[in-house]
């Protein structure tokens, strides 16, 4: 088990640098930033030529990776483009952004896999078809939709919460995005869970448990939905690293400022301190996740071990 | 990385031949469910049998009303995609300020979009767009996913960890980043960087699901049965492991097919999807999206349009899935 | 590894972090405070540094310099500056006002200014405004084209005593003085020299407004200074700006009573603006016209005969229309190259323009085939996705020359991902077709709107169109002493537009802005700005 974790642990290195440089790549391709600093007006030359030998740009691509690098390993990040240090954005945004990610799992976890117990072991009834229904509206729903749409009827028509974020962030204010945030990926949870419970209610370990003569409600929490989670768990572990990287649409309707504000403003003024550093970070939220997961399957499921 | 407590016998390790006769056998696999043409006969795999879970499955899918009317409403919208003149006289392109927003009218059901354009005939001519980047990213984002996590799950070792960090750093990638700069090196104004893009996206969510479904199966008293008669690694993964892993991936990809559509819409609402002349639903829908209060009807219907696409395939993928599976029979 | 509760722990863990974090947040206390809508600026707050928009009304709110563009009619008026002298409208002599202090005490003198503009002029400090500078005597060694810099003060400035300083220019300038109300201009304490780092955290001006606290990327929170010298101090107790990334949420977030004030109003609600705001909703002319200009680098465009093809597609573009449809009247047609808000003695003339800016299909269609046609028989409209709304009226522009032309296909908009990629493009003079192009002045004068845009190599002369006529009438307007006479030969230079159009004038663009019930008294300057300052908070 240790050493399993430890040889997960050295494996995030080559994923980090892969990525790091796959981002640091991209920002690049997008062009040079320094133009659009200033706005409508040509850029003095010599201010361009200046603010470029400042900010590294001028030197070749894998020059400035080396350079970042090495800063990254120092703890400085850089600085955006307004004068900000990137570690600085980082703790006002990524606590934000936090909150709002955990809304948003709690809300998929508890209602979808609820949806999808109920309409797995009603299979063809009603309630399931009403559940299949409900999710195909959600699925094909684009979040900037549904958050303009829910933003509109929630915050204005009928004043339930408020349509747009405090700088604070309260968690009560978070539930109306970590809702729409939640919406798409509810509809997964559901039928992941569904399609589990339904495959598994006709497994031989369920019959004997039924057969046993345990209670109906014994078996379903105890053998079917821990057997049935697994799908889900991986499905939700890798939703997590999803979901907090990529709330730039709804964190932009709700106006939270959280990473995925600082992103979008990081991508669109191509500012790649902020970009890389944020995804870094995002990265290795992601990888951590990930290898919870692994190690929750041995849990739910005992056959699998970790050597 | 996961490697499953079995005992030690039965713990292969493929060749290299062996691997690419199951990539192979994988991806035909992967094509059969959906695809296969009526009346066509069980399918003769490279082992020579002949199978008859696909028989099978398609003998239950003729008789399931679900499958057969999900099958229905996408062979029109299909056709209507190839051939939208059919059922739409109009002009998409056709724009009359003077009518813009306006609601329905004898001749525009659907009524008016900001430019003026007749919704109806957008609806129309915009399926064939947002058809092709659904079902062409799906079908890519599926089979390079399943594969890959398949084999990685299958394999376990060195080329588990490999495809699974590899997955990881493609989903380290925000979807805005990586369009932004897909599209604007891929310039032009056709659907197939969006697919392309999408795919990149896409497949390790796939893969995932793949590698955990194929890990779980390959657990099952059958199939380690089949590993102590002596089965080989292709006959295992196409005969006993496939069959029973390919369920979630077919429910995740058919709602992938959706959320897809959908993300189209968004990379255009992000000023990073497809671009004009094309006509989609996702250009329409992002287009309507802050109109909602002053003109819903220009929303309502796109998305609508896109809503039943979604439906129709999620109840086919749904309908294949059971037939697929042999614990449902 | 078997640990069955632990499902149910992780679970009880995530409820009691809800609960834990639930009791956070709650707005403080904003009495006597507006709210207002807001956009992260793109560079640190320094004046010399800040060219866009967003950082320019905070800095309005913080800083006065010589002069003060006025509210209501944008003429520029005296503020710190008592006189401003000149024999030759080429040597300045500036005399301040006594009194004046920055909010930290320290004396405004007429070193606060010199010091200001060298550090603005110098290459090191990598200022953005820095060509502003460049009519300044010495210019060019402070801050030379190429190379390192071989002087750090601007020979041209002088400080006389504590309140008089002497500007020499590098060239007769004579309308110089009323450029001195843009942002580049204002003083700067000696705080900013000494602790550069603490000042960018939190600005020290002169202005009526102190900050109180500044959330970067979040908000900035300015209170009134009760002890501002000036005869504009705060009518409220100060403003809060919130960064909002899209303005239709700003503007949901107005109706829900979360907000006071935005000054953007999307395209999208103007259609029930009226209906949600009633009489709170501000709709007037300022200081920015939209135009689409024509890539003159470019054979195809600037070849003998096409100055047809642009009159035609010019006259091809139903304006009225559009404004009416797309922008609910929001924009008013454009007639000419400047802005209303000029007033006729600034330079505005309407219909300067002529036949060339009013819709005619059956002429457009003609003059465009006798033109040779489009190039290649199709053209691109490229644009930024990323900010405001263009694509609407990209396409309505699109539309209207593919139905004059009777052709669906000729005229279709390209957008560009950002606004930083757009630049690139433009700077990389890639573009083939034409682009779009907004130009907000930076003070009112008709200067600014030609110059900068259409003069050869003028800074911000995308097209790169030169027409050496239309120079010499600008050389010859700015050494005119006489303003009457500047403007005529300015008009002048401008009807050299309407032959050529090397770029179409699309429509004048208007401030808007809509307030809650809180406050009252608001209303927009010329550039479209709020004035924060005499807001009242009911």
């Amino acid at each position: 088990m240790g050493r399993y974790v430890a040889r997960r642990l050295l494996q995030m290195i080559p994923v980090f640098v892969g990525s790091t440089f796959l981002l640091f790549f991209m920002v690049y391709a997008l062009g040079d930033p320094v133009a659009a600093m200033f706005g409508d007006r040509a850029p003095d030359p010599a201010t361009a030529a200046q603010i470029r030998r400042d900010l590294y740009l001028d030197q070749p691509l894998w020059k400035q990776y080396v350079h970042y690098m090495g800063q990254i390993f120092q703890g400085n990040f850089g600085t955006a483009f307004n004068g900000q240090s990137v570690t600085e954005l980082m703790a006002s945004a990524f606590p934000v952004t936090l909150r709002l990610t955990i809304v948003a799992v709690v809300i998929e976890m508890v209602v979808g896999i609820v949806l999808g117990v109920f309409s797995g072991l009603r299979r063809g009834r009603s309630i399931d078809t009403g559940v299949l229904l409900a999710s195909l509206v959600v699925v094909s729903i684009p979040t900037f939709v549904s958050g303009y749409l829910l933003q509109f009827v929630f915050g204005v028509r009928w004043g339930w919460a408020a349509p747009s974020v405090a700088p604070e962030a309260p968690l009560n204010e978070l539930l109306l995005p970590g809702l729409v945030l939640a919406l798409v990926s509810l509809a997964y949870v559901t039928r992941l869970t569904r399609t589990s419970i339904a495959e598994n209610t006709r497994a031989d370990y369920v019959r004997t448990a039924i057969a046993k003569g345990l209670p109906r409600r014994r078996v379903i929490s105890r053998h079917l939905l821990r057997n049935s989670l697994i799908p889900v768990v991986t499905f939700i572990g890798t939703d997590i690293g999803a979901l907090m990287g990529g709330a730039i649409v709804t964190e932009r309707i709700f106006n939270i400022h959280g990473v995925g504000y600082q992103l979008y403003q990081g991508i669109l003024r191509q500012n790649s301190p902020t970009v890389v550093g944020f995804v870094t970070i995002l990265v290795l939220v992601f990888l951590t996740a990930n290898l919870l997961v692994d190690l929750l399957y041995a849990v739910l499921d005992p056959r699998i071990r970790y050597a | 990385m996961p490697e499953p407590y079995v005992p030690k016998e039965a713990i292969g390790h493929g060749d290299g031949g062996s691997a690419a006769l199951a990539i192979g056998e994988a991806e035909s696999l992967e094509r059969r469910p959906g695809a296969a043409p009526p009346g066509a006969g069980p399918p003769a795999g490279p082992l020579g049998k002949p199978r008859s879970l696909w028989s099978d499955a398609w003998h239950d899918l003729r008789r399931n009303p679900v499958f057969v009317l999900s099958a229905l409403v996408i062979v029109f919208l299909v056709v209507i995609a190839i051939w939208p003149q059919l059922i739409a006289t109009g002009n998409p392109y056709r724009a009359d300020l003077a009518k813009a927003q306006q609601g329905s009218q004898p001749g525009h059901p659907f009524g008016f979009d900001t430019q003026g354009r007749d919704v109806y005939t957008r609806v129309v001519y915009g399926a064939r767009a947002s058809i092709t980047v659904g079902v062409c990213a799906t079908a890519g984002a599926a089979l390079l996913g399943s594969l890959l996590g398949g084999l990685a799950g299958f394999f376990g070792s060195w080329s588990d960890t490999l495809l699974s960090r590899l997955a990881d750093i493609f989903f380290g990638i925000p979807v805005l980043l990586g369009g932004l700069v897909f599209l604007s090196v891929v310039t032009g104004t056709t659907v197939w960087p969006v697919v392309g893009f999408i795919v990149l996206l896409g497949w390790p969510q796939i893969s995932r699901i793949a590698r955990g479904s194929v890990v779980t199966a390959k657990q099952n008293d059958y199939v380690q049965a089949a590993r102590a008669l002596g089965a080989g690694n292709g006959r295992m993964l196409l005969r006993h492991i496939a069959p029973n892993a390919v369920a979630p991936v077919i429910v995740v990809a058919t709602i992938a097919l959706g959320t897809y559509i959908a993300l189209e819409a968004t990379l255009s609402y992000l000023g990073a999807g497809l671009k004009p002349p094309t006509v989609s639903w996702g250009i329409d829908i992002s287009a309507a999206s802050t109109y909602i209060r002053s003109a819903p009807h220009m929303l309502l219907w796109p998305a609508g349009a896109l809503s039943i696409t979604v439906l129709a395939f999620i109840m086919l993928g749904d309908a294949v899935r059971d037939a697929l599976d042999p614990k449902l029979r | 590894m078997r640990r069955p509760g632990c499902a149910k722990w992780g679970a009880g863990a995530l409820a009691v972090a809800l609960v834990a974090t639930a009791c956070g947040g709650g707005s403080a206390g904003r009495s006597g405070v507006v709210s207002s809508s807001w956009g992260d600026p793109q560079n640190p707050l320094e004046p010399a540094n800040t060219n866009e928009v967003q950082g320019g009304k905070v800095l309005d709110m913080l800083f006065r310099g010589l002069k003060r563009y006025d509210p209501k009619t944008g003429a520029a008026v005296n503020v710190l500056a008592d006189r401003i002298e000149t024999k030759d409208s080429q040597h300045y002599t500036v005399t301040l006002k006594p009194g004046w202090t920055f909010s930290n005490g320290e004396k405004v003198t007429a070193k606060s200014f010199v010091d200001a503009w060298n550090y603005g002029a110098q290459l090191r400090n990598k200022q953005k405004n820095a060509a502003f500078f460049q009519y300044i005597d010495g210019f060019d060694r402070v801050h030379p084209a190429s190379g390192a810099a071989t002087a750090t003060t601007l020979s041209g400035l002088a400080v006389k005593d504590e309140r008089t300083f002497t500007v020499a220019l590098n060239q007769k300038f004579s309308s110089w003085p009323d450029t001195l109300g843009y942002t580049a201009f204002m003083p700067l304490p000696q705080a900013f020299f000494k602790d550069h780092a603490a000042w960018v955290d939190k600005p020290v001006g002169n202005g009526p407004y102190l900050v109180d606290s500044y959330d970067k990327g979040s908000v900035l929170r300015m209170r009134k200074w009760a002890k501002y010298p000036g005869a504009d101090p705060a009518r409220n107790g100060g403003v809060d700006l919130r960064v909002y990334t899209d303005n239709n949420t700003a503007y949901t977030d107005l109706q829900a009573g979360n907000l006071d004030l935005v000054d953007d109003v999307p395209a999208a609600q103007l259609t029930h603006v009226k209906q949600d705001l009633g009489g709170r909703y501000l709709n007037q002319p300022a200081g920015i016209i939209q135009t689409l200009t024509f890539p003159m680098y470019d054979k195809r465009w600037s070849r003998p005969g096409s100055d047809k093809v642009r009159r035609g597609l010019s006259m091809a573009i139903d304006r009225a229309q559009i404004t009416q449809e797309i922008f609910q009247r929001t924009r008013t047609p454009a007639t000419d190259w400047t802005s209303p808000v000029l007033g006729k003695a600034g330079g505005y003339q309407a219909g300067l323009c002529g036949a060339a800016c009013v819709f005619d299909p059956a002429r457009a269609r003609q003059l465009i085939k006798e033109g040779g046609g489009l190039p290649g028989g199709r053209m691109t409209l490229t644009y930024n996705a990323d900010t405001g709304s263009h694509k609407d009226w990209i396409d309505a522009i699109c539309n209207s020359i593919n139905r004059t032309l009777r052709d669906d296909r000729a005229c279709v908009g390209a957008p560009v991902g950002t606004f930083a990629d757009f630049r690139n493009k433009i700077a990389a003079r890639t573009l083939t077709g034409p682009f779009r192009a907004g130009w907000q002045m930076d003070y009112p004068l008709i200067q600014n709107f030609l110059q900068p845009l259409y003069y050869s190599n003028g800074s911000a002369n995308d097209g790169k169109f030169s027409n050496p006529h239309f120079d010499t009438l600008v050389n010859q307007a700015n050494a005119a002493t006489d303003s009457g006479a500047a403007v005529a030969k300015f008009q002048d230079a401008e009807r050299i537009l309407a032959q050529q159009m090397p770029s179409i004038p699309l429509w004048y663009q208007n401030g808007s802005g809509g307030y809650s019930e809180r406050i009252s008294n608001v209303s927009l300057n010329a550039f479209g700005v709020p004035v924060y300052n005499q807001i009242k908070v009911n």
